[in-house]
């Protein structure tokens, strides 16, 4: 019996996004998920890919103002939203402060997680501006770290948010 | 003369890392960050069984999709020589497979394409005819004599690859029978990975019209890779440049080629265009480089009073289908005869049979300098049971053991010269930290009311910084490293290694000790690694060798320089040369501190105003060939507490206590801890690559290989003890694997010291809470 040839996916479908304050608009195939599209379509290569299976974080963005794994999401589910990357972060040319607080107190070694460390921080603290370290570490446990041991992450985090750290 | 030069000292301080800059706005340049004009996509097939003959390979369904460039099979490789490479250990290795497949997972065929998705489709569509055969998972099994043969390329009609031994057998025979007590005891190293969170990847660029091939790669030795490539491909040396942009985590899965770069070679060479390939964690996981994975059984022979006598180990290795580990050619099973540890031993012997079977090949160092690994894990596991047979405290049979540091160099009985240490001033600290006394007055207590409470200790040592040269190669090329330094007119200067970091911070620590040297600042030397064209040779970063070699090149390529200098200062301050000396960071006329001049000074000078009769410029080159290895070493202590009601563990606290001689950057070398003693956490409580009967791989990605995460990752509190190396110019140590390769004896002695009134003497890692609640049921706890 000859197998039945069934269709494949290679719609392709308009997207229409704000990225970091930019509007673009691109037809993509329907199946290109938001990390791609971020990547390779718009250039944008802060946003990383770490595992496949929505474990690691690597990929977070905020999608109107929440965290998203981008790898987990089609690009397509994105028309209309506001998007914001670890490239947005940085404002007139001034860090925001938990990119400084990261580089300050070493929440960083490889780099390839911290983007997306970066943006799972920053929506924690805007809803959760002066949180526990307990709070801190459920808050990125989608996040994973192979270099840090977790320990300066927290610690950039929770001086961004102004408390007291030493060292 | 009016330059300030920069007095301040930057050795030794937490310098702030110059590569964040660009990582915390994404503007790091990761392998698949690259696009290059033209550029095509491979995806490979991979094979569904572990042991299995292939009928047949179809690729027309794969050809007929839109947007497929290419199909290559092993048969294709095979007309080009190309169906097989040798692999870093001396063994050879399927690039796809012909005749039959070894492992799940296993590269059988690669398709190009257009785009991502047009190559994913491609391979789904590729049609393989497998006749399955019966796996041999065991690595005992396969040494059956009635095993299937699995490696038919072989001469040998066995699945035995290799027997190694080290140490005088006799008298470590004689010495474990005059032994009062003689401790055995079977220890497992599970099979680990070090799944960096980048997964490896490549792009290939071959230009037909220059003949010049640019492979970008995820390589943790890309000058290796070129001198490799060159043998193996036949294609001239001069003509390959290897670059290996910022690496997004390593730890040993980047050191080894894999398939996937060679196929991708193959395509570009083909098709004329840039092709990249760049793993899914799957593949990552399932088919790169796998760690550990020994089968050790243990002797361990003392007098009644705790002095140690004799240490005899055998060891079964799996190897899966290749042996695929990286380990100098000398060493088959690494430095794992560094299994003595920190005890002075009077007789040791140790022997490793490897084992082909039908799991992914490997046997690579995971962060970790060649099976130092397991031979601490050994040692520190075995010094803790021998205390519990003689019941003693195990601090005190380490203490009682110890090469005091009186002996140092030391030459232990297994054949290495230790450099220096002091292991009782790391115990004692870690103990004092901790409140070891206390915490042993709370465990009592809260035994008498049935509560299950432990405390572990770890004193290892380590040999890492591997040349020198005599003793240590890869694939023939020799272990030194390098350095060049450019000093420009103004003053600033570049710095190239031929290491190259994947986050431990050689951008900053290196221009440390370069910036120290020539009296620069900190910001004024760039430090640039991983382009073969313009660094000088070097082996890559692994086995914590950078900072013991190419840490070492740098100062003593920066003196090169300063020698060059002083001709010119004295020049210029119209000196003797034998008049200028080099003080506070700049030279000056003996004796004549206002007569000075700053190294921008002098390097202007050497550009604009040579003295008659030297070479201008201010540049040099240094190869540094190690005249040992270093052996950081410290003391780990942790507590434990454990539920009775669901087994799970609790590390309660966890104090560090390393030594690796002089720091450079205080702040990376707490954060090399930090990370080494996370992976050790992982180790100990929750990771292994695991296989069925059918040799299936159960851990083929993060759901089922898991990572801690910042909730379960204990607080680490370190202190440290500095002995500085003797033979090292900065006095320094390789730091980066102390605590991986420390740690998990740690974690175990606590979990079985926790256990040890239920009569529990070892349980192999991982120890998941599943495993413990099962022990607790054995004996009789219900919760």
């Amino acid at each position: 019996m000859t197998a039945t040839e069934l269709p494949r996916p290679t719609g392709r479908l308009t997207v229409s996004v704000t990225v970091n304050g930019r509007p673009y608009r691109a037809e993509v195939e329907a199946r290109m998920l938001l990390v791609y599209f971020l990547r390779d379509v718009l250039r944008l290569t802060g946003t990383h890919v770490g595992c496949d299976t929505t474990s690691c974080g690597a990929c977070t963005v905020l999608v109107n103002g929440h965290p998203v794994k981008s790898c987990t999401m089609f690009a397509v589910q994105a028309d209309g939203a506001e998007i914001l990357t670890v490239e947005g972060l940085a404002r007139d040319g001034q860090l925001h402060p938990l990119q400084k607080a990261f580089a300050e107190h070493h929440g960083l070694q490889c780099g390839f997680c911290t983007p997306g460390m970066l943006m799972t921080a920053y929506a924690f603290l805007q809803e959760n501006p002066n949180p526990t370290e307990e709070e801190i570490r459920r808050a990125i446990s989608g996040n994973l770290c192979r270099c840090t041991g977790y320990l300066s992450i927290v610690k950039a985090i929770r001086a961004a948010a102004g408390q007291p750290v030493a060292g | 003369m009016t330059t300030p030069a920069p007095t301040q000292e930057v050795l030794g301080q937490s310098v702030p890392r110059k590569e964040d800059t660009r990582l915390i706005q994404g503007r790091g340049r990761y392998l698949d960050d690259i696009a290059l004009p033209g550029m095509v996509y491979l995806a490979l097939v991979r094979s569904p069984h572990a042991h299995a003959r292939i009928r047949s390979i179809r690729t027309e369904a794969a050809r007929s999709i839109p947007g497929v460039l290419a199909v290559i099979t092993g048969e294709d490789l095979a007309k080009l020589g190309l169906a097989w490479m040798p692999t870093l250990a001396g063994d050879r290795q399927m690039v796809l497979a012909t005749g039959k497949v070894l492992y799940q997972y296993q590269e059988v065929a690669a398709v190009v394409a257009e785009t991502r998705e047009a190559a994913q489709d491609g391979a789904f569509a590729v049609e393989v005819d497998y006749e399955p055969l019966p796996p041999v998972v065991d690595p005992f099994k396969a040494l059956e004599a009635d095993a299937p043969i699995l490696r038919e390329d072989r001469e040998t009609r066995s699945n035995h690859i290799w027997h190694w031994e080290s140490g005088d057998r006799s008298a470590a025979e004689e010495a474990l029978r005059k032994s009062d007590v003689v401790m055995r005891e079977q220890i497992r190293f599970q099979r680990v990975h070090p799944a960096p969170l980048e997964p490896c990847g490549c792009i290939a660029d071959y230009d037909p019209v220059t003949g010049r091939l640019t492979l970008y790669v995820t390589s943790q030795a890309p000058h290796a890779y070129r001198t490799l490539l060159a043998l193996v491909a036949k294609i001239p040396e001069h003509l390959i440049r290897v670059v290996s942009p910022d690496i997004g985590g390593g730890f040993g899965n980047k050191v080894a080629v894999y398939p996937g770069y060679v196929c991708a070679v193959v395509a570009s060479i083909l098709l004329g265009r840039p092709v990249k390939w760049v793993e899914t964690r799957t593949e990552n996981l399932a088919s790169t480089s796998f760690a550990r994975d020994y089968h050790m059984t243990v002797e361990l022979g003392a007098s009644r009073d705790g002095r140690v006598q004799a240490l005899r180990v055998k060891t079964v290795a799996d190897h899966g289908a290749f042996d695929a580990s990286a380990n100098p050619s000398k060493w088959p099973a690494g430095l794992f005869n560094i299994c003595t540890g920190s005890y002075d031993f009077p007789a040791a012997f140790v022997e490793v049979d490897a084992v082909y079977t039908n799991k992914a090949p490997g046997g690579i160092s995971y962060r970790c300098s060649f099976r130092v690994t397991e031979a601490s894990y050994l040692i520190e596991r075995a010094m803790d049971i021998l205390a519990a047979e003689l019941k003693m405290d195990p601090a005190e049979l380490r203490r009682k053991n110890f090469i005091p540091p009186e002996k140092f160099p030391y030459t232990s009985a297994l054949g290495w010269t230790y450099d220096s240490g002091n292991y009782a001033a790391a115990l004692d600290k870690a103990l004092k930290l901790i409140g070891c006394e206390g915490l042993r007055r709370e465990q009592a207590e809260r035994r008498s009311r049935g509560e299950l409470m432990g405390i572990g200790i770890s004193s290892y040592t380590e040999i890492v910084g591997a040349g020198p040269s005599h003793l240590f190669d890869i694939a023939g090329i020799k272990m030194f490293d390098s350095c060049e330094i450019r000093v420009h007119p103004t003053g600033k200067a570049i710095a190239r290694f031929g290491t190259r970091h994947q986050g431990q911070g050689h951008e900053t620590t290196f221009a440390q000790i370069v910036a120290h040297e020539l009296g620069l600042a900190v910001e004024d030397v760039m430090v640039e690694e991983g382009d073969t064209d313009t660094a000088p040779y070097g082996l890559g970063t692994y086995a914590s060798r950078s900072t013991p070699t190419a840490g070492a090149a740098a100062a003593l390529c920066a003196r090169r320089i300063r020698e060059k200098a002083r001709k010119i200062a004295a020049h210029l301050l119209e000196a003797a040369e034998e008049d200028v000396v080099w003080e506070n960071r700049r030279f000056q006329v003996r004796g004549a501190p206002e007569r000075s001049v700053s190294m921008a000074d002098v390097a202007f000078a050497a550009y604009t105003n040579p003295p008659p009769g030297l070479e201008p410029g201010l540049e040099a080159v240094y190869y540094y060939d190690p005249p040992n290895l270093t052996f950081p070493f410290g003391t780990y202590v942790c507590v434990v507490d454990i539920d009775k009601g669901t087994g799970q563990v609790n590390v309660r606290r966890f104090v560090g206590v390393d030594d690796c001689g002089n720091v450079i950057n205080p702040m990376v070398v707490e954060g090399q801890i930090h990370g080494g003693l996370t992976e050790g956490f992982a180790i100990a409580f929750m990771q292994e690559v695991a296989y069925d009967r059918d040799g299936n791989c159960l851990s083929s990605n993060f759901t089922e290989y898991l990572v801690p995460t910042a909730v379960e990752t204990p607080r680490w509190e370190l202190d440290r003890t500095v002995t500085p190396s003797p033979h090292h110019p900065l006095g320094a140590k390789g730091v980066g694997e102390s605590a991986n390769v420390g740690s998990p004896a740690a974690f175990v002695n606590a979990v079985v010291d926790a256990l040890s009134p239920l009569g529990v003497r070892h349980i192999d890692m991982p120890i998941t809470p599943w495993k413990v609640w099962r022990v607790l049921r054995e004996h009789g706890i219900t919760g």
